[in-house]
């Protein structure tokens, strides 16, 4: 199966039936088939062949998702960048994988009109709203409202072994990697995590992550699969709003991360209708046990499904609701069809124990866009001839009964607010600031964020600075999430013996002349 | 009092989460939109509003009316301390 079928089965299936609740619009399957079809045939007639990968640079919208699937119909491959991120990214991003195309929120006119001359494998680019066809610095230039068929486009002969998207992660290089998703990979994964959430067509599915997580993404993919209703939000920046559409759209599927828990418990829920509320997920980090005892208390009719994942085989497990009061601090088992073992050093099986996690199933990702050492180092020999399993990089620990519990990771990404943070890329950030001499960052303990992410500086002889001034310098540079929220500045830096900075004792109690830079609740 | 809220609120804005950048932001842009603030941001405006102006601000008054630029949250800020002083004078 090819993820654009997700779209077209359901279009045939139920075309009346409402999709999609984004944004002050409400769409019919039919209307969103027919929206793609024409943005299908928008993108091959500026050239957008099989296999040419295309981005959507954009919020949460009903442009972002009608994209999604119009590059699949096209039979590109595509990928979602965050809305966040800053012009050096893209760029970095939209050359490695030579993007042909990018579909972009108007907004982003005169940013993408800057660094045009920095994209050469760029094409096209296509916006938000509507306009006249034209060449600007030296790109073809269209309109996503620009009139056209609705007919579908000439098949693209993709199969499922083919490309679906491309997923960017943080890598502990510091530079992002394009996490090579097939067709098959995302049909499968779906197909797992629609049977374990035991989702119908009568589910409406309120998402307010970003597309551009792979969570968040998922949430809709999964929506149009089943054919149920997605109810898309740009963010949980107003909880009571979000709260309100849960009675107003008889939302059934909640997916949480930390973070978002942990402001909805600060919430009086009471006075909210919350009968609809079928189930809530979380993924991102574990979810602190505290919440999930209030969570139960506070919302006794919903089930919690507690999961982890990573970008590389979308999700690798979950704990059936019926274990949580059990065992709450379990990421539970292996999703359907895909099977979850410990490996210890020596790469042997361990039972019972801890050991490194591997996954094995049609959910694991292809590799690494055009990093074959990188892919090496995670996809290794499995069990048949000539087959590839993940390494996870992750620890953990398997009770009698095979429940796994994460212990730690073998690398030191930071999780904030659910998201993969490299300490490499922010530092590279912070270096980059002309009075820095040596920083650091690490992820510290943080009640909303999970981890908050902390640098810690020194500077170059003479120099002065400010935290708010290399805070400006950082918040220009990257994401919104990756931005540190506290500066620390020392006079030097613990060393280990060979001479590294020691990254394990700046974990110790804050030194004085310590800065909460943005105020932290 | 207004013109001291809206300079109040809007100097939060630029040290907290444009840490100081001179700022295009207008009086009317969604903090949202332009991607001022984010999901952890509108907690910490919630948390300075509270302190700094002495409201009390309720669960449901998280909603992008009350909040999303600087003319509705100085607006918000106006309406809820009438709201105070109007319940001490009752």
């Amino acid at each position: 199966m090819q993820v654009e079928h997700f779209l077209e089965a359901s279009a045939r299936r139920t075309p009346g039936k409402l999709a999609l609740v984004c944004g002050g619009r409400r769409l019919t399957y039919a209307e969103v088939d027919a929206e793609a079809n024409r943005v299908a045939n928008r993108l091959r007639a500026l050239g957008v062949v099989r296999g040419d990968r295309v981005a959507v640079w954009a919020d949460n919208s009903v442009e972002a998702v009608v994209s999604i699937f119009a590059i699949l119909k096209a039979g590109a491959v595509f990928l979602v960048v965050n809305p966040t991120v800053k012009a050096a990214k893209l760029a970095y991003i939209l050359n490695n994988c030579r993007a042909s195309a990018l579909i972009a929120d108007r907004r982003k006119r005169a940013t993408l009109g800057e660094l045009a001359a920095e994209l050469p494998h760029l094409r096209a680019i296509v916006f938000t709203g509507s306009g006249d066809e034209s060449v600007e610095s030296g790109k073809r230039v269209a309109w996503f409202d620009q009139a056209g068929p609705a007919e579908p486009p000439p098949p693209s002969g993709c199969i499922d072994i083919d490309l679906a998207a491309l997923i960017y992660t943080s890598g502990s290089t510091g530079q992002p990697k394009g996490v090579m998703m097939t067709h098959l990979n995302i049909a499968s994964a779906a197909t797992s995590i629609t049977t374990y959430l035991e989702n119908t067509a009568d589910d409406v599915i309120l998402n307010v992550l970003p597309l551009s997580f792979d969570y968040g993404l998922y949430q809709m993919l999964m929506a149009f699969k089943v054919g149920g209703t997605l109810v898309l939000e740009r963010s949980f920046a107003y909880p009571a709003a979000t709260l309100e559409l849960i009675p107003a759209e008889r939302v059934t599927g909640l997916p949480l991360v930390p973070t978002m828990a942990a402001i909805l418990l600060q919430m009086d829920l009471s006075g909210y209708d919350l009968s609809s509320l079928r189930y809530v997920s979380n993924t991102g980090a574990a979810l602190a046990t505290t919440h999930i005892t209030e969570l139960r208390t506070r919302l006794p009719h919903v089930r919690i499904f507690s999961m982890y994942g990573l970008t590389e085989c979308k999700r690798v497990s979950y704990l059936p609701p019926d274990q949580i009061d059990v065992r709450p601090t379990s990421v539970g088992r292996g999703m359907p069809n895909e099977e979850v073992y410990l490996v210890d050093e020596s790469g042997q099986r361990v039972e019972h124990g801890v050991g490194e996690l591997v996954i094995r199933g049609s959910n694991v990702m292809k590799g690494y866009w055009e990093l074959p050492e990188e892919t090496e180092r995670v996809l290794r020999p499995g069990p048949l001839p000539g087959e590839r399993v993940l390494y996870s990089g992750d620890m953990f620990r398997r009770d009698e009964e095979g429940y796994l519990y994460f212990i730690g990771r073998k690398d030191d990404i930071i999780k904030s607010r659910g998201e993969k943070v490299s300490p490499r890329e922010v530092e590279n950030v912070l270096y980059a600031h002309p009075a820095i001499a040596e920083a650091a960052v690490v992820g510290v303990p943080d009640p909303i964020l999970g981890q908050a992410i902390k640098a810690v500086v020194t500077l170059k002889r003479g120099a002065s600075l400010e935290a708010h001034d290399l805070l400006r310098h950082c918040s220009q540079r990257l994401e919104d999430f990756m931005v540190p929220r506290l500066v620390e500045f020392r006079a030097e830096m613990p060393k280990t013996s060979s001479g590294k900075i020691d990254k394990k004792s700046l974990h110790l109690p804050l030194e004085q002349g310590t800065l909460a830079a943005p105020s932290v609740l | 009092m207004q013109p001291s809220t809206d300079r109040d609120v809007r100097q939060f804005v630029i040290d907290n989460f444009l840490f100081g950048q001179p700022c295009t932001l207008s009086d009317d842009d969604s903090f949202l939109e332009s991607g001022v603030i984010d999901s952890t941001g509108v907690l910490e405006l919630v948390g300075f509003l509270e302190q700094h102006f002495g409201i009390t601000v309720e669960d449901r008054d998280l909603v992008p009316a009350n909040l999303d630029s600087v003319r509705r949250v100085t607006a918000f800020v106006e309406r809820k301390r009438q709201a105070g002083e109007a319940r001490l004078a009752g």
